[in-house]
């Protein structure tokens, strides 16, 4: 029996099962945690890995597992709300930048141009400073510093696609723009949308979780990893695992959607193969 | 190439207005009251109205705005809230740190970066290109603050070779001192130098490494390649002289945009290392929620990746003629 080619592909393979581990112990999070978020063992204070605690506890006795599968379920929603509005922005300017060409595109890319010139984390954190902490805010500043991605990569490939002449014949029997932009241009646009995404998905934990680090995510009992890790570096030098733990987490995952964008764009566009330069962060 | 230098140079002036309206435009996102939010809960009503007169809160945004502009174009950035002192001086007593540190770590990144995919692309398939791109995929997926922890733990904690915090003689002096035949500072600043470095540069190495071996790759498939072996050039010459110069173009642009992520990765860094830069800054005027502070600072940021930018665009031009005529 044949392989399919998605399964040959070992970055795509890696990337998915680490990607689908995680996501499935944010959504069985109850399920999968053996202890609660705060609940307390402080005769097992500092544990090191045991049956009893898989990973260990912290300086209250509190699971260090449970906390991270629950702290999975807050990075995993700040990246999923943050990933589908900032693609959906860049997806729409992109399109229509691309599409209609002349001025509208110049005064979309100049726009474009001047959000992709603050250096990211710093236009996060000044966001977030000045909004406050929240699920909201913080998935507002990772939207504002990622949509421009996915606004340059779709005008690109709208303006190859206006010229297909499927295109061109959807045009001819006056279809209006809006029509051709969703109906025709968007679903040949979704490959790379869609590489983009899986990658976004991984600079967006690490943006929450450098946020939450310097202490501006999600405020305490909320078990984010950032703050997991931050935490733990108040005793990294008794106890170290605590904070080698937590980035460990961090670093898997975001690995997990890094291998899994590196597959998909193999095997949806393979003229990038050899071109594929990596993602920046 | 002075018309493409000029093209440039005006563009960046409706890109800097852009910017300065962002920036200023931070306030408008505060919820309520700026006045009343940046000094907290306890704060009286004579000191909410004295800084909603600092602020200029009680003009229109428009008249605000364009004060804003009318400063910034004399070189006043507003007064910090919390230091009462010009937050263009108080910026320009740490950019000095910051930009040594992004420097250093920039250099060290392009260098490891080269090296590897280089590496990388003329063993294609060994063992050698495995662990390579293993590390280059490490290092994408690797949070700058963790990897900065674990260096800290390793070298300063746990072996004592080097120090865990804070910043040596600055770079520029200790070269000097060096260039006199005094040793003692330039080693100082170095090793307080090594650990924040390193930790900053893993990520940009990696990024750098993949697109060199993805370039060097595609180019030593070309028929310029194969031309210079057939002539009996040996490999070392073919790979730096023929192939190395053309996959150094699109790791020429890749460097400018590196540096943005160096500048935000540096406010990690620093503040893992307390190291006394603008980074710091950063995380105290936030903490402080000093407004004026953070405008300047996230502009000052701003500005520095546009001029690196420009910078990298220029020698792009320099290198590459298509670049002047397109």
């Amino acid at each position: 029996m044949r392989i399919p080619k998605a399964f040959r592909n070992t970055s795509l393979v890696v990337g998915a099962l680490i990607s689908l581990a995680i996501i499935f112990c944010a959504v069985f999070a109850p399920f999968v945690a053996t202890h609660g978020v705060e609940q307390m063992d402080m005769i097992n204070r500092f544990a090191l890995p045991t049956p009893g605690h898989i990973l260990g506890t912290d300086n209250f006795g509190r699971d260090l597992w449970s906390r991270l599968v629950y702290g999975a379920r807050v990075s995993l929603s700040i990246a999923l709300i943050s990933v589908a509005c900032a693609a959906v922005v860049g997806t729409v300017v992109g399109l229509v930048s691309g599409y209609f060409g002349g001025w509208v595109d110049q005064l979309l890319m100049r726009i474009t141009d001047i959000f992709l010139g603050f250096p990211p984390l710093v236009l996060a954190l000044a966001i977030v400073a000045v909004m406050g902490p929240g699920i909201a805010n913080i998935s507002f500043a990772i939207i504002i510093v990622t949509w421009t991605e996915y606004a340059r990569v779709v005008r690109a490939t709208t303006l190859v696609l206006r010229e297909q002449n499927y295109v061109q014949a959807a045009r001819a029997l006056g279809a209006s723009p809006a029509r051709i932009l969703f109906r025709e241009v968007l679903p040949n646009a979704f490959g790379p949308i869609i590489v983009l995404a899986s990658l976004g998905l991984g600079t967006a934990i690490i943006s929450e979780s450098a946020l939450s680090f310097l202490g501006f995510g999600l405020p305490p009992p909320t078990p984010t990893w950032g703050w997991t890790l931050a935490y733990g570096t108040r005793f990294i030098r008794d106890e170290p695992w605590l904070s080698i733990i937590s980035g460990a987490t961090i670093m898997i995952t975001v690995l997990g959607f890094n291998l899994l964008g590196d597959g998909l764009r193999d095997i949806l566009d393979p003229r990038q193969l050899s071109r594929s330069g990596g993602k920046s962060k | 190439m002075l018309a493409y230098v000029a093209r440039r140079l005006l563009l960046m002036i409706p890109m800097a207005i852009g910017m300065v309206v962002i920036t200023f435009g931070l306030l408008l996102l505060i919820p309520g009251d700026p006045a009343a939010v940046l000094l907290g809960q306890e704060a009286s009503a004579e000191a909410i109205q004295n800084l909603r007169n600092a602020l200029g809160l009680n003009d229109p945004w428009y008249i605000r705005l364009w004060d804003y502009f009318a400063g910034l174009l004399q070189g006043d950035m507003g007064t910090s809230i919390f230091q009462n002192r010009p937050v263009a001086s108080i910026i320009a007593t740490r950019l000095g740190a910051t930009l040594e540190l992004a420097i250093v770590s920039l250099i060290l990144a392009t260098v490891i970066g080269l090296t590897l995919g280089v590496i990388a692309a003329i063993r294609q398939g060994s063992w050698v290109d495995t662990a390579t791109m293993l590390f280059a995929q490490l290092g994408v997926s690797m949070p700058v603050y963790w990897l900065g922890l674990l260096l800290m733990l390793a070298f300063a904690v746990m072996l004592g070779w080097l120090p865990a915090v804070g910043r040596g003689v600055p770079l520029p002096e200790a070269t000097m001192a060096m260039f006199t035949g005094n040793f003692g500072p330039i080693w100082d600043s170095l090793s307080h130098l090594a650990l924040p470095a390193i930790a900053l540069a893993a990520n940009s190495a990696a990024v750098i490494s993949r697109l060199v071996r993805a370039a060097m790759l595609e180019v030593l498939r070309e028929d310029f390649v194969r031309t210079a072996y057939a002539k009996g050039l040996r490999r070392p010459r073919v790979v730096i002289r023929h192939a190395l110069r053309n996959a150094l173009l699109p790791v020429l642009s890749i460097i400018g945009l590196r540096f943005g992520a160096l500048l935000g990765g540096a406010v990690l860094t620093e503040s893992i290392f307390a190291w006394p830069g603008l980074g710091q800054l950063t995380i105290s005027a936030i903490s402080q929620r000093d407004l004026p502070l953070i405008q300047g600072i996230v502009l000052t940021f701003a500005i520095i990746f546009a001029l690196v930018n420009l910078v990298v665009d220029l020698l792009y031009a320099a290198v590459d003629p298509r670049i002047r005529l397109g």
